[in-house]
C-alpha cells in the first residue's frame, strides 16, 4: 500500500507551524519533519517540551500467539475450534457492553476483557483452520451455527450487569484452570497460545471476583441480583467439565475437562464463602454446545456477527 | 480578616498574562481569571463529551465488524475513547467540577459536544470515513492545543495526540481496502465520503468572525490556529490523502487557488451545521438517550461498589481500633 | 490543602494515579479516575493508563490525601536559589581540572 505520508515512512511528527506555507505554484504539503530514533539526536528539532506529537517507533511483536504451526490432525483441529468457539463468542457477548458499561472505567475494563479473548480466540481459530485451509475469518464468518463448538455457558445472555458477571466469574475460572493446564499440552502451539492467555484471564478472573464480592455484599438490590444471576447462569457450568470421546483420542494434547473440576470448585468456594453466597443445587442443563446444539440465543447471535461480511462473498475488509 | 482581602488581584492578573505571555503554563491551584477558568471547564469537559459520545457512533459496528482484525481494531479504538474521556474529565475535575457535575450535565442536555457525532453510521465504510475525516479533522485540532496554557489539558492533549495516531490509520485502511475491493464496496467508501466530508469541515466551526469565543480564548491561548486556518491546512492534508484512496472529495469547486494562496472551496451550508447543533440532527436526542440510559442502568452498580467500599472501611477501622492503632494514609501499590 | 477536582458529594472518590514506566524512572503523575475502593483504582490505572507499556508500576492514592503546597505562598514556601551559587560545583573555580574533584 502507497504510504500516504510525504515522508514515507510512518515515524512522523505532527507539527503546525506558521511557515508551512510555501511560496511555489504547487499547492503546500504540510510539513511532517521525520523524527528518527533518539529525538534529542537531532539538533534542530525545536525544545518543545510541551506538544511533539510523534509515533513512536516500536517493535511491534506477533499479532497471533501460537506461530504459524499447521494443525497435525482434524481431531487437534477440531479441540481448537472448541476452545476458539468459546473464547470468540464471550467475546462477542462482552462487546456488546461498550458504550453501555456502569461506569467509564468499566468501559475501559470490559473492552480490555473483550480484546483479550478475541485474540485467544484468533490464535486458537487459525491454528483450527490451518488443517483445512480455512482462514480464522472463513470459521468465524461462514460456518452455520450447527458447527459452532461454544459450551452453553459462554452463550448465556449479558442481561444484567449481575448476569454479566456471574457468566464471567465461572468463565474465568475455568479458562484460568484450562490455559494452566494446558501450557503442558504436547501441541506446541496449543502450548504457546494457553502460556499468553493464561496471564490474561488471571487478570479476567481477578476483576470478576473483585466485582462478585461488591455486588454479593454491596447493597440489597446489587445482592438479590447476584444470587439470582448465579443461580440462572450456574446450571451451564457442569457442560464445562463434560469429558467427550475427542478428549480421550487426543491423550497429551487435550486437557481432560473433568480434571479441572477440583481446583474451580476450590476457587468457587472460596469466593462464595467470602461472598457469603450459596452454590446453586438446581440440575445441570444437558446442553450440547459440543456437538453442534446451542442455546436459543446463539442464532441471533451469530447472525449479528456475520451479517454483514455474508452479505459481500468473496470480499477482503 | 481572610488572605482573600489581602490578594492583590492586579497583581495576580500581571503573574497570570506573563505566564501566557511568555507561553509557559498555568497549573491548578494558581490564580487565574474566573472567566479562564469557566472557559476550560467548558472547552475541557465538551472535549470529554466528545470523546464519550463519539463511542457511540463507532461502537455501533463492534458486534458486525467484518473480519475478527477489524473487529479487534475497531474495539481498541472505541476503548481509546472512553479512555481519552477519562483524561480529559480528570483535566477538567482539576478546576473544580466533579465527574458527577459533568455527566448529569451532559445528561440533561446543558453541555455541548462535537455536533459531528450527531450523524448517523449506517454502513461499515462510516467506520473508515469517521477515521479518515473526524479523526483526521480532530488530530489538527488537537495537536495545537498540546500547546494549550492549562497544564493538565495540554498533557491530557500530548497522551491523547500519541494514542489517536492510529486510530486516523486505521480507517484510512478500511477506505483503502474498500476501494480496492468489490464494486459493492468502493460505493459504499464513496457514498460515506459523501456523507461524512462537508460535516468534517464544518468541525473547525465557523469562519472566525462569526465565532464569539475564538478571540478570547486565543488571547489566553487556550486556542492557537483559527478555524479557518485549521480547516485549509485538513484540506491542504486530505486532498493527497484521497487521491490514494481513489475517492472523490464531493466539492466539485475544489482546487488550490495560487493567487490567494488557499484552497477554494463551494460555500458550506452553515444552516446544517446550525440546525444540528440547535438539536434538530438525526441523532442528537439519541446520543443522549444512550448515555443516560447507561447511566441510569448502571447506577445500583455504582451504589453497590460504594456501599461495599464503605463497609470494607468500617470493618477496617473497627479492627483498627481494637488493635490500638490509627489508620495510615491510604495509598496502595502494585508493581510488576 | 488537597489537590484540586476531589469532593465529597461524588459517588466514587477521585484517586491520582502515579506511574513508573520502567525501572530506573521514578513514578510520575497520569492523570486521575473515579473508583470506590484502592482495589479498583489500582485495576483501572491498569487498564486506562497502561493500555500500550509493559512492566510498570502503578500508584493510586486517594486525591484527598495528597497535601499540596499552597500557590499562594510560592514566595515564602520555595526558597530561592538565588544568590546561594555555592550550592553549586561551578562555582569553585580552584578545583577546575584537579583530577577526581
Amino acid at each position: 500500500m502507497t504510504d500516504v505520508y510525504p515522508d514515507g515512512q510512518g515515524t512522523s511528527s505532527l507539527r503546525f507551524d506558521s511557515q508551512a506555507r510555501s511560496t511555489t505554484a504547487t499547492p503546500p504539503v504540510v510539513e511532517r519533519p521525520r523524527n528518527e530514533g533518539d529525538e534529542t539526536s537531532r539538533p534542530d528539532v525545536r525544545d518543545d517540551a510541551h506538544g511533539v506529537v510523534t509515533v513512536e517507533r516500536v517493535e511491534l511483536s506477533a499479532e497471533l500467539a501460537g506461530g504459524e504451526g499447521r494443525a497435525a490432525t482434524a481431531d487437534v483441529a477440531e479441540y481448537a475450534l472448541w476452545l476458539g468457539d468459546d473464547a470468540l463468542i464471550l467475546s462477542q457477548q462482552l462487546g456488546a457492553w461498550i458504550a453501555r458499561a456502569p461506569e467509564l472505567e468499566e468501559d475501559v475494563a470490559l473492552a480490555n476483557i473483550a480484546l483479550d479473548l478475541l485474540g485467544h480466540a484468533r490464535s486458537f481459530l487459525r491454528y483450527a483452520g490451518s488443517y483445512d485451509d480455512r482462514t480464522e475469518d472463513d470459521l468465524a464468518y461462514w460456518r452455520e451455527e450447527s458447527e459452532f463448538r461454544c459450551a452453553w455457558l459462554f452463550q448465556q445472555p449479558n442481561g444484567d450487569f449481575a448476569q454479566t458477571i456471574a457468566r464471567q466469574l465461572a468463565a474465568s475460572v475455568y479458562l484460568f484452570e484450562l490455559y494452566t493446564a494446558l501450557q503442558s499440552s504436547s501441541d506446541e502451539t496449543l502450548a504457546a497460545i494457553a502460556a499468553k492467555a493464561v496471564k490474561e484471564v488471571e487478570y479476567h478472573r481477578d476483576h470478576a471476583v473483585q466485582w462478585t464480592l461488591r455486588l454479593a455484599g454491596g447493597t440489597d438490590e446489587s445482592r438479590r441480583r447476584m444470587i439470582r444471576a448465579v443461580g440462572d447462569v450456574w446450571p451451564y457450568v457442569g457442560e464445562l467439565f463434560r469429558d467427550e470421546p475427542l478428549i480421550d483420542r487426543l491423550a497429551d494434547v487435550a486437557v481432560r475437562p473433568s480434571a479441572l473440576r477440583p481446583a474451580f470448585d476450590a476457587v468457587i468456594a472460596a469466593v462464595f464463602a467470602e461472598a457469603e453466597l450459596e452454590l446453586p443445587t438446581a440440575p445441570m442443563s444437558s446442553a450440547g454446545g459440543r456437538h453442534g446444539s446451542h442455546f436459543p440465543t446463539l442464532g441471533y447471535l451469530i447472525a449479528e456477527m456475520q451479517v454483514l461480511a455474508r452479505q459481500h462473498p468473496g470480499a477482503t475488509w | 480578616m481572610t488572605t482573600d482581602v489581602l490578594i492583590d488581584e492586579a497583581a495576580e492578573q500581571a503573574a497570570f498574562d506573563a505566564i501566557i505571555e511568555a507561553d509557559s503554563r498555568i497549573e491548578p491551584r494558581d490564580w487565574m481569571p474566573e472567566a479562564y477558568r469557566k472557559t476550560l471547564i467548558r472547552q475541557i469537559s465538551q472535549h470529554a463529551h466528545s470523546e464519550i459520545i463519539g463511542m457511540q457512533p463507532e461502537g455501533n459496528w463492534i458486534t458486525r465488524a467484518p473480519s475478527l482484525k477489524r473487529k479487534a481494531i475497531l474495539m481498541a479504538k472505541v476503548q481509546d475513547e472512553a479512555g481519552h474521556g477519562l483524561y480529559l474529565y480528570s483535566a477538567a475535575q482539576t478546576l473544580g467540577i466533579t465527574r458527577d457535575e459533568m455527566t448529569d450535565q451532559l445528561i440533561a442536555g446543558r453541555a455541548r459536544y462535537s455536533s459531528i457525532f450527531n450523524y448517523p453510521t449506517p454502513t461499515w465504510a462510516d467506520m473508515g470515513a469517521i477515521g479518515w475525516l473526524v479523526d483526521g479533522a480532530a488530530i489538527c485540532n488537537q495537536v495545537p492545543l498540546c500547546r494549550a496554557s492549562y497544564g493538565p489539558y495540554g498533557r491530557a492533549m500530548v497522551r491523547i495526540c500519541k494514542e489517536e495516531s492510529f486510530h486516523q490509520r486505521q480507517g484510512f485502511e478500511i477506505l483503502l481496502t474498500l476501494m480496492q475491493g468489490t464494486p459493492a464496496q468502493q460505493r459504499m467508501a464513496q457514498d460515506a465520503v459523501d456523507r461524512w466530508y462537508w460535516p468534517s469541515l464544518m468541525m473547525f466551526g465557523p469562519p472566525d468572525d462569526e465565532s464569539p469565543n475564538s478571540a478570547q480564548s486565543m488571547a489566553w491561548k487556550i486556542k492557537r490556529f483559527s478555524n479557518d486556518d485549521l480547516r485549509q491546512r485538513f484540506i491542504g492534508m486530505l486532498v493527497p490523502q484521497a487521491e490514494v484512496l481513489g475517492v472523490t472529495l464531493p466539492d466539485p469547486e475544489l482546487r488550490w487557488d495560487d493567487d490567494a494562496q488557499r484552497w477554494h472551496t463551494s460555500e458550506i451550508d452553515w444552516t446544517e451545521f446550525h440546525e444540528v447543533l440547535s438539536g434538530r440532527g438525526p441523532m442528537n436526542v439519541e446520543r443522549i438517550r444512550h448515555r443516560r440510559t447507561a447511566h441510569e442502568d448502571g447506577a445500583w452498580v455504582r451504589e453497590a461498589a460504594a456501599e461495599y467500599a464503605r463497609k470494607q472501611a468500617g470493618i477496617r477501622s473497627l479492627s483498627d481500633e481494637r488493635r490500638g492503632g490509627t489508620r495510615t494514609a491510604a495509598g496502595t501499590e502494585a508493581a510488576s | 490543602m488537597t489537590t484540586s477536582g476531589a469532593s465529597p458529594r461524588e459517588t466514587w472518590p477521585l484517586w491520582e494515579v502515579f506511574v513508573r514506566a520502567g525501572r530506573g524512572l521514578s513514578h510520575v503523575h497520569a492523570g486521575s479516575l473515579h473508583a470506590p475502593d484502592a482495589d479498583f483504582a489500582l485495576r483501572n490505572a491498569r487498564d486506562v493508563y497502561t493500555r500500550r507499556s509493559e512492566g510498570t508500576s502503578i500508584w493510586v492514592v486517594p486525591a484527598d490525601a495528597i497535601t499540596t503546597s499552597d500557590p499562594d505562598s510560592k514566595g515564602a514556601f520555595f526558597e530561592s536559589p538565588a544568590g546561594k551559587n555555592y550550592r553549586h560545583a561551578r562555582y569553585y573555580t580552584a578545583s577546575e581540572g584537579v583530577p577526581h574533584l
